[in-house]
């Protein structure tokens, strides 16, 4: 069937400002969105510009906006939308556009590194491994989902008004270290994030969970961190 | 721009960041890559990495060793096998300590489950040997690697693509990389370079890999002089998504999945009487095609079912999530109350570089090293997978000699001068760009790669002929006449990508032709690599090593001897 797709398109070294470009698109119901942009990019037009790599939302390269709302471009298909094969693709919001579909996400990693997303612990380790509990690793596991594809950040509404904040992506990398057993900087870490551009920043609004690829309950993750410092703080 | 390291390493994977991670306490190093480091296809790796560490049931490197050999129907060199599996306790608790958060055992420990071709006491039994992380294992060591380097201060140069590598005077000497976000061209001089860019499966139309897997590494090296070994070894996982070709892992039948056919019956009993669905790859996927050929492929289509629906919510969403998730959003299937149609998608190269343990590339077969170069990972072929590699020694290979690579490197730089740089190297390529870009060409790049995958799928892949591969040969040949003629539509600087798809492509079509060529050179059937025309094993003439070395005219294919040491060949029956 005939797909219309509708463009975000710049180019900093021929466009002024951004435009929209229309593309019709032979799909069938099971195309993915990337299959979709493929077919544009190989068969009408070598110059659009977007990232992809695995093509099954793992390696976290496609994240785009997709009829308004923050998507994998490989892990939705054409018969996922309700929009009468008409679709809008437009770059991921808040970071700067460097060409196209594809965004400066430098900011975005600056604060993922900013949490020490490391194991900290200077004990020198067993011969063999260290021991954990299943329940322990079944707690913070959720995060491991993780897959940095900053579709959370990118659609937060705090990000947006505050460029300072951490963001949810970076704080489910700290709650991951905050709830390793292994991990000896808890207290560090929880010192780091705990102001108003750290974990407080976050108001529990959803976004990140709404839009998170990978279904991590992102928002009940950062709101365990704040638990445990409340707890903290009540000397508990 | 002009930079110097000790070391240059391309590909940020898992072998190239865990050589990083060695080579950095020493010596200056520098990770190209050119895909952001977390979303190289390391990541896409699911079910586990083996090692005998006992965790679950009785179990020892010994074993370990045999099954790698048995599972590379005796071609892999038996010297690396026992390295490789010697060392991986060693390698899983090191990813322990680094903070891998693997899945626990009841006390604890590292958990384990049972994987494809990996046995008990040479054979008897399936035997838990994969550690994992539910069925993410790869992503999260990819995570915990990437965030080791960060900690270490490592450079990395991110969506930075390698055009050709220099070598002066039979010694490598660094590599010229395209910045994509600027077009600008930059040249590296190091003395060591390291190739870990992983696999090639975008050569053939239904795969697994990533669009990034197309053998950048193995072109490069091939074109510098160094020979491509056992490049016709191409592993067909047997569970790929129907159509779609993305991967279920290997672990839904650890974890009990079992395949069936048509009518219903679990044809891998037939053909694999002791370990039955867990035989290792090339005999499932061959076993598949063999059913749909007997028409009990399911509606007469030629795919066949994968079945977990009696494994129950709490495994498949503890052990089996992401899989589970792939089933649910590309075909529409729920896997916990119906089966999943799959059939075999292009999954690995066994073949590679051809390298030692140390990770030095070798020119030939006495052992001559390529001063400068190395290799580690699934681009490399050191031979430990030999003719089929089993499931969890990928990860496995990649770790081990990545660390050992990076080891020797360190040795190695401290022992060399800075190589002389040159503006030549970079001219050269910028040149090329600028032919690519304003030349007289007429050909696009879409159409050609097109034809290539359609070719290689249905000539080249599980089952093949004399017929099929010359077809397939001349084919490839006349598509790399057409690539000379490639002419890009966008002449941009920023973030080009049909720039990347025309160099990818030339990669991609020199390999498809390396790997029909030794198609056609081994008249005997081993591995994954089934000849209809030959379908005996043929011990006596081709328990060698294919080497296929770049010429000016067409590429020359020699041989070199299997190490074997403890197993001697037998009759592979699982």
């Amino acid at each position: 069937m005939k797909c219309t797709f509708i463009i975000y398109r710049f180019d900093p070294a021929v466009d002024k400002e951004s435009r929209y470009q229309e593309y019709s698109v032979e799909a069938a119901p099971t195309d993915k969105i990337l299959d979709c942009l493929n077919k544009i990019r190989w068969e009408q037009d070598p110059t659009l510009a977007y990232r992809y790599s695995c093509a099954h939302g793992i390696c976290g390269s496609d994240a785009l906006v997709i009829n308004s709302r923050v998507e994998l471009a490989c892990q939705k298909l054409v018969r996922d939308f309700k929009t009468g094969h008409n679709f809008v693709i437009e770059p991921l919001p808040f970071f700067n556009v460097l060409k196209d579909l594809v965004v400066d996400l430098r900011p975005f990693f600056e604060k993922h590194r900013s949490v020490r997303p490391y194991l900290i612990n200077d004990q020198k380790p067993p011969e063999k491994e260290r021991l954990q509990d299943s329940k322990t690793q079944e707690f913070f596991e959720p995060a491991l989902r993780c897959i940095l594809c900053a579709s959370c950040t990118s659609s937060c509404p705090i990000t947006r008004t505050n460029p300072d904040y951490l963001g949810p992506a970076a704080l489910l990398r700290a709650f991951r270290y905050i709830f390793d057993s292994r991990d000896a900087a808890t207290d560090d870490r929880l010192e780091n994030i705990d102001s108003d551009d750290g974990i407080w920043g976050c108001k529990s609004m959803w976004w990140c969970t709404d839009v998170c690829p990978k279904g991590i309950p992102v928002t009940k993750c950062l709101a365990q961190i704040k638990r445990v410092i409340k707890k903290k703080e009540k000397g508990e | 721009m002009e930079h110097q390291y000790d070391a240059i390493i391309i590909g940020a994977g898992l072998a190239g960041m865990r050589a990083a991670i060695e080579i950095s306490q020493d010596a200056d190093v520098a990770l190209l890559s050119k895909v952001f480091a977390t979303r190289s296809h390391s990541g896409a790796a699911q079910g586990g990495i083996g090692a005998a560490l006992a965790n679950e049931e009785d179990d020892n490197w010994e074993w370990h060793m045999f099954d790698t050999v048995k599972g590379s129907d005796y071609l892999g060199d038996q010297d690396a096998i026992e390295t490789m599996a010697k060392d991986a306790p060693r390698t899983v608790y090191e990813l322990e300590h680094l903070g891998v958060p693997f899945n626990r055992t009841a006390e604890g420990k590292i958990a384990q489950r049972a994987f494809g071709g990996h046995t008990s006491n040479f054979g008897k039994a399936p035997v838990k040997r994969a550690c994992f992380a539910a069925d993410r294992t790869g992503r999260v060591i990819l995570d915990t690697l990437w965030e080791q380097c960060l900690q270490r201060g490592i450079k990395f140069f991110d969506e930075f693509q390698v055009l050709s590598l220099i070598v002066d005077n039979d010694r490598c000497c660094g590599a010229v990389a395209y910045e994509l976000a600027t077009g600008q061209l930059h040249t590296f001089y190091s003395k060591a370079v390291l190739l870990a860019t992983g696999g090639a499966g975008k050569i053939f139309k239904t795969t697994s890999n990533a669009f990034a897997s197309t053998g950048d590494g193995m072109a490069l090296a091939y074109q510098a002089g160094a020979p491509l070994e056992d490049m016709e070894f191409v592993q067909f996982h047997p569970t790929g998504i129907y159509k779609l070709g993305i991967l279920i892992s290997e672990a839904a039948r650890g974890e009990g999945g079992i395949l069936r056919n048509s009518k219903g019956e679990r044809f891998m009993e037939r053909y694999a009487p002791v370990i039955k669905d867990l035989a290792p790859r090339d005999m499932v996927s061959r076993c598949i095609l063999e059913e749909v050929r007997a028409g009990r492929g399911i509606d007469g289509k030629d795919y066949v079912h994968l079945d977990m629906t009696h494994l129950g919510e709490k495994v498949i969403n503890s052990k089996l999530a992401e899989i589970t998730g792939f089933a649910r959003t590309y075909a529409g299937v729920d896997a916990t109350k119906e089966p999943i149609p799959v059939q075999p998608t292009c999954h690995y190269m066994m073949g590679g570089i051809a390298s030692d343990v140390d990770g030095r590339v070798i020119r030939d077969g006495n052992g001559t090293v390529f001063t400068g170069l190395f290799a580690a990972g699934e681009c490399a072929c050191v031979s430990v997978h030999g003719a089929n590699r089993l499931g969890c020694n990928s990860l496995l290979d990649t770790l081990v000699f990545g660390r050992r690579t990076g080891m020797e490197i360190r040795r190695f730089v401290q022992t060399v001068e800075m190589p002389q740089g040159s503006p030549e190297y970079a001219e050269k390529a910028a040149a090329r760009i600028s032919d690519l870009m304003h030349g007289k060409g007429t050909e696009t790049c879409g159409s050609i790669m097109a034809q290539m995958q359609e070719i290689m799928m249905e000539k080249a892949s599980v089952f093949r002929t004399d017929a099929g591969l010359s077809e397939a040969l001349e084919n490839i040949r006349k598509l790399q006449q057409r690539y000379r003629n490639v002419r890009l539509q966008d002449k941009g600087s920023c973030f080009n990508r049909d720039l990347l798809d025309a160099i990818e492509l030339g990669h991609m079509l020199d390999l498809a032709e390396v790997i029909a060529m030794g198609a056609l050179y081994r008249r005997e059937s081993r591995g994954a690599h089934f000849r209809e025309d030959f379908p005996a094993r043929n011990d006596q003439q081709f328990l060698v090593h294919t080497l296929v070395r770049y010429t000016d005219d067409v590429p020359q294919v020699f041989e070199k001897p299997v190490t074997i040491t403890r197993f001697q060949p037998q009759e592979r029956k699982y």
